[in-house]
């Protein structure tokens, strides 16, 4: 069923039937639309699974499982799909995560209510990060980021929080969910323009009119871009991906969106949406201009290391929960792009598996945080305390996650942050090892910032005795549908953590192999 | 093909060619990976399953570390009659052409390690049994401290630097859970942050050092990693006293080394049982541990030999300032806190000076007594109800058996003969005396040996000092606290009289001239440590000890004894112009919270904040503005300009006017239709363009 690129077309498409299908139920019928919406994603969920199975781990480094056909002929763009090592664990993360967000929905509306349009939006977004990870062709790849940005945008402008806030400096003073849908908006935007006309250049300049990824690829590995336009082309495709990541100074768009978003919206947007960024780098940056991401990598691994210390810092005088755990996404996401900095194997598989511990981990951090402000009206830690008395296990499962975030060995974070300090210690051969050791350091001491507002975090949340004004008030704990949808990351993050073979096993040919063909090392 | 399954395969690389002049072990050995692994399993049990059973998990608890004091009592006696070294590896992940391995070292060190954990944490969790009863969180307590028995296992089995980091955290982790156990109290869970983070702290250096050195050999290994040493492997020499340096910071966090000791008083807001095992007798060890893990690394020339100037300088400073804080304690868990600081010191400055066996042997020894110690203190706690010593006194009319124990813990911490501290301790200023002849000049020379052996011997003054202090205050006097104490119930003191015979017995596996058992079992490594090692007493060392220990007892005596009633007025003992100082603990902990946690958490990232919403943000707001303002400039022009023209022709203008009322009625569900249909237009691209 995976011969010639059946099953992933699947994968990518049926939630988007799914949506179609959610929107031609009457509204009245939410049940319905649940169900209907659960079964599209579940059985993108089961066929990425099953994808996992068809895939021939021993050729990791080819593209598998994909097809080739060509789309809009005049300007030579294919329906061109695949996965490797790299994108399959990306793929998995996607349609899992998704399955998860409806069921936690299940039970959990945001105002103004309206599941049909929410689940539709989510379905639809489901598509365009799916198509994003399985897509080979610039066109396509440019159709599926885009495709993400609409419902984000929708999800956090409609169903996001209507606090009154005002805008600093300019004294405006607006709603939060008009402000940040409207900030994510023109931000990604502005990064896409520059992103597309990147893509552009590429099929310009390359020696074959194409935006075939993988034929861009052996041009330019054979130095095709290896011209002043090349640092250009790098420049705009760094613009696009860095502030999806989001880089410092770019990321200022992600503390508002996600503290604005409905609980779900932020779930998907650290979980998978951050992570289009940093998948754009490795699939399209590097190997399509070995030369400029080697000029880059210095000015890419100071911003990371930047950004891990000035995310920590952050943190540290956050008094809002879920604004908290935005900006620590900034600092996680830091080592990841050191890990792709550093242009090593090391550094790559760290940077993957980065990706797919934080998309679980801050994702579980987020539900969580959605459901104790639903239940406190909060989001206030100074109001918080004692949490762990009045809900033990949504306690105990935030103190397993706020560790699991600090990079705790054991658990899935830590292999993407010690890989990637491990990786900067000897960076690709002809980079500068001063500065790479020195991001060394800095990241490392990252992580003593990481665990100091994290347990910080924990212990104005969770510990001593519960304020006053919740005396007398009962709080019911974890229920049915969190525990299903927040079950599974626990396991997933354990089990990453204890055995990362389960990512690695798949990454490391790929990521051995793209190294190897661009960078020669 | 390889499918998903086969990916996941574990099989390690084949070992390298070692020398090994030692039996493997056998099945005892090929199966120790057990040891880690039941305490980590029980943890997890007794977290989903443990209230529903009828000792409410204990029995979990206890069962698991049963088994592994009783595997690793087997693997200690089998050590003494062969010598075992053992690597077992599986392989958890590739990354290029490092490998990711769990293993499981059985050799010397870790076998003495596995008998000293698994033997004392099951006293101790028998123990706890009834220390415990009634606590608000009794199953969970015995969850936590499975998990630390679980990761200290991992951490002393680990035969490679990544499984040495992960149980490195676990310890630290089940340290903070247990520290913070009654987090009601705000002073509980600070205590638990301070030890996670001054730990953290000092992980970036063990990081980085484990980074240089695996870098470098191109293997986590801790074989590998020293058969390079053999070989003196350059590209391993160049980083050498940098990597050497920045692990034996990590080594500094966890066992507490001055200038990073300030979270080990604060640790004993944990329940006394946790004190006892945790933060006495094994995980604050695991940095002595490292050390002698890695101690070719730090011995042979070429390589991280000049650190050894600052492991011994570390250790000296360690042992003697804070054994002088723990003479103005009222505490006693705090007296014996900064005991084990003192003694931990006196560990490292072995290390330092080279004598693996000495630094080792007094490990074994203490682990034994300061379990002891804080047990007993548990006893008495458990008794009056109170930490300070000032609500105590008379005790030993009322504990016989808690006095007994606890007299002979103190007298093996104060070094007296036939006890088990005497033989450590003795074989330790004996190794500084040899080094303050033969150290060479790479390692700062004989000098620095002599003035820490000095150090040493004040440091066994000052220990018999305060700890006949400590007696005193506790046992003898008048009782003055509330109540009627009484003796503890057996399962607390049996435990007593057990480690109280380990306290007088586990030294004489290791008298010089006479056994030499200990150091022929810790010799039994895959690369053999040439240390010193005395074959017989130093005799003016032992007697200078001694006097020392002698003194300290004869002079606290005088001042805490002589009359009974007003024993507590004496307690006003001041030393002039040092009290303050020793009070306030050199200052250390001010410094640290005003100059560096406080700047941070406040004014640094207050500005930092500030300056994402202020000066980053006006950035994009600005833009946003601008832009916003500008689109109305032009709209302005638009409706006045070209609109009037559509506007004429009336047909099309209404056509675009309900169009735009329709996006305009803010119903949600459009928007979604609509973008519903720009994605089939998208599909339908593929299908109009495709072929």
């Amino acid at each position: 069923m995976f011969d010639s690129g059946w099953g992933l077309s699947l994968i990518v498409f049926l939630p988007l039937v799914g949506a179609g299908v959610v929107l031609a139920i009457p509204k009245a019928q939410e049940e319905t639309q649940k169900m209907t919406a659960l079964l599209f994603a579940g059985a993108a969920f089961v066929l990425s699974v099953l994808a996992v199975f068809a895939f021939d781990f021993g050729g990791a480094a080819e593209l598998q499982l994909g097809t080739d056909r060509s789309w809009i002929a005049a300007i030579n763009a294919n329906y061109h799909i695949g996965v490797d090592g790299i994108s399959l664990p990306m793929l998995v993360l996607s349609t899992f995560v998704t399955v998860l967000a409806i069921v936690y929905s299940w039970d959990h509306w945001p105002d103004p209510h309206n599941p049909k349009a929410f689940l539709a939006l989510i379905l639809i977004l489901a598509t365009g990060m799916n198509g994003t990870f399985v897509a080979l062709d610039l066109i396509l790849f440019f159709v599926f980021f885009e495709v993400v940005l609409l419902p984000m945008y929708f999800m956090i402008g409609i169903w996001g929080d209507r606090a009154e806030v005002v805008v600093p400096v300019l004294k405006l003073k607006t709603e939060m969910r008009l402000y940040a849908s409207i900030k994510f908006f023109l931000f990604t935007l502005f990064g896409s323009a520059f992103m597309l006309l990147g893509f552009l250049a590429l099929y310009f300049n390359a020696p074959e009119r194409t935006f075939d990824i993988v034929q861009l690829s052996e041009y330019g590995q054979a130095g095709a871009f290896a011209t002043a336009a090349g640092g250009w082309i790098f420049a705009g495709l760094f613009l696009g991906f860095a502030v999806k990541v989001p880089m410092f100074p770019f990321h200022t768009w992600l503390p508002d969106a996600h503290t604005a978003a409905p609980t779900v919206g932020s779930v998907l947007l650290a979980a998978i949406l951050l992570k289009l960024g940093t998948y754009g780098f490795i699939r399209i940056s590097l190997p399509i201009l070995p030369d400029q991401a080697q000029d880059w990598a210095p000015i890419i691994a100071i911003l990371a290391v930047i950004g891990i210390i000035y995310a920590s810092l952050a943190c540290l005088a956050q008094t809002d929960m879920k604004r908290l755990i935005a900006f620590s996404s900034v600092g996680h996401m830091g080592f990841v792009m050191l890990g792709i900095a550093t242009l090593t194997d090391i550094g790559i598989n760290a940077a993957v598996i980065g990706m797919v511990a934080h998309g679980l981990i801050t994702g579980l951090l987020f539900f969580l945080a959605g459901s104790m402000s639903h239940r406190y009206h909060t989001r206030e830690m100074a109001r918080l305390g004692g949490n762990q008395k009045l809900m033990p296990i949504m306690g105990g499962l935030l103190g397993f996650t706020a560790m699991a975030s600090l990079g705790l060995p054991g658990l899935a974070g830590f292999w993407g942050e010690f890989m990637a300090l491990l990786a900067s210690f000897n960076p690709l051969d002809g980079l500068p090892l001063g500065v790479f050791r020195t991001a060394m350091v800095v990241g490392a001491i990252g992580t003593v910032l990481t665990a100091g507002y994290l347990l910080w975090m924990l212990q104005k949340v969770n510990f001593g005795e519960p304020k006053e004004e919740w005396a007398g008030k009962e709080f019911h704990d974890v229920d049915a549908y969190e525990m299903a949808a927040w079950a599974p990351l626990v396991v997933a993050i354990i089990a990453m953590g204890v055995f990362p073979k389960i990512v690695f096993g798949a990454t490391n040919d790929a990521v051995v192999n793209l190294v190897q063909q661009a960078f020669g090392g | 093909m390889t499918n998903f399954f086969s990916t996941l395969s574990i099989l390690a690389a084949a070992e390298g060619d070692k020398v090994v002049e030692f039996s493997d072990g056998g099945t005892l050995a090929e199966f120790a990976w057990l040891i880690p692994v039941v305490p980590l399993l029980a943890a997890f049990a007794i977290v989903f399953w443990g209230k529903k059973l009828p000792q409410k998990g204990w029995e979990l608890a206890v069962g698991a570390m049963g088994f592994v004091g009783l595997y690793g009592t087997v693997l200690f006696l089998s050590n003494f009659s062969q010598g075992i070294t053992y690597e077992g590896s599986v392989n958890i992940a590739q990354l290029g052409d490092m490998a990711v391995e769990w293993g499981w070292m059985v050799d010397g060190l870790s076998i003495m390690m596995y008998f000293v954990v698994g033997v004392v944490g099951t006293l101790v969790f028998v123990y706890a049994r009834s220390y415990m009863d009634g606590d608000i969180r009794f199953t969970w307590f015995f969850a936590s401290f499975s998990l630390f028995a679980g990761g200290m296992l991992v951490l002393v089995s680990a035969a490679n630097f990544i499984q040495l980091i992960v149980g490195w955290e676990l310890v630290g982790v089940a340290s903070y859970l247990l520290i913070g156990h009654y987090w009601e109290s705000h002073e509980n869970s600070s205590a638990a942050i301070k030890a996670f983070l001054v730990n953290k702290v000092a992980d970036v250096g063990l990081f980085i050092g484990a980074i240089m050195m695996s870098v470098s050999v191109g293997s986590f290994r801790f074989t590998d990693i020293l058969h390079a040493v053999e070989e003196h492997d350059g590209t391993l020499s160049q980083v050498a006293f940098w990597a050497g340096l920045a692990v034996f910071i990590g080594a500094m966090g966890k066992s507490a080394q001055f200038p990073f000791h300030v979270w080990l008083p604060d640790a004993m807001a944990g329940p006394t049982p946790v004190s006892a095992l945790m933060h006495a007798a094994t995980m604050v060890t695991a940095g002595v541990y490292l050390v002698g893990r890695l101690f070719p690394f730090y011995l042979t020339e070429g390589f991280a030999e000049e650190v050894r100037v600052v492991i011994i300088i570390v250790g000296a400073l360690t042992l003697f300032l804070t054994g002088l804080i723990a003479l103005v304690q009222n505490d006693i868990k705090k007296v014996l806190a900064y005991s084990t600081l003192s003694q931990l010191g006196y560990m490292m400055a072995a290390m330092g000076a080279g004598a693996y066996t000495a630094g080792l042997f007094h490990l074994f020894t203490h682990a034994f007594f300061k379990a002891l110690l804080f047990l007993g203190a548990g006893s008495v706690i458990h008794a009056v109800h109170s930490n300070n010593m000032s609500d105590m006194g008379g005790l030993r009319k009322y504990m016989p058996w808690t006095y007994r124990t606890f007299v002979v813990a103190s007298m093996a911490l104060a070094g007296l003969p036939i006890f088990a501290g005497f033989f450590s301790k003795d074989e330790i200023l004996a190794s500084l005396n040899y080094a303050s002849s033969n150290f060479s000049a790479s390692v700062g020379g004989g000098s620095v040996a002599t003035v820490v052996l000095v150090m040493a011997i004040a440091g066994a003054f000052i220990t018999a000092f305060y700890m006949t202090r400590t007696v005193a205050l506790t046992f003898f006097g008048e009782y003055k606290g509330h109540g009627e104490p009484h003796e503890s119930p057996k399962l607390m003191y049996v435990p007593l009289i057990i480690l109280g015979a380990f306290s007088v017995a586990a030294g004489w596996i290791n008298i010089p001239g006479i056994t030499s058992w200990f150091t022929d079992a810790v010799g039994a490594r895959f690369q053999i440590v040439a240390d010193h090692h005395a074959t017989s007493f130093d005799v003016p060392m032992l007697v200078l000890g001694l006097a020392a220990a002698l003194g300290g007892i004869a002079l606290g005596w005088r001042i805490w004894m002589p009359d009974r009633e007003t024993q507590s007025a004496r307690d006003t003992f001041r030393i002039n112009g040092l009290y303050p100082l020793l009070e306030n603990k050199y200052f250390i902990d001010d410094f640290y919270m005003g100059a560096i946690v406080r700047p941070l958490r406040g004014p640094v990232a207050r500005s930092v904040d500030w300056f994402n919403g202020h000066v980053l943000d006006l950035v994009v707001n600005g833009a946003g503005f601008m832009a916003a303002a500008t689109g109305k400039l032009v709209y302005g022009f638009d409706q006045r300009g070209l609109d009037g023209a559509i506007n004429a022709s009336a047909g099309g203008a209404g056509k675009m006017g309900g169009l735009l009322r329709l996006t305009q009625t803010g119903r949600i569900q459009q928007y979604v239709v609509g973008m519903f249909i720009g994605a089939i237009v998208i599909v339908a691209g593929f299908v109009f363009f495709g072929q």
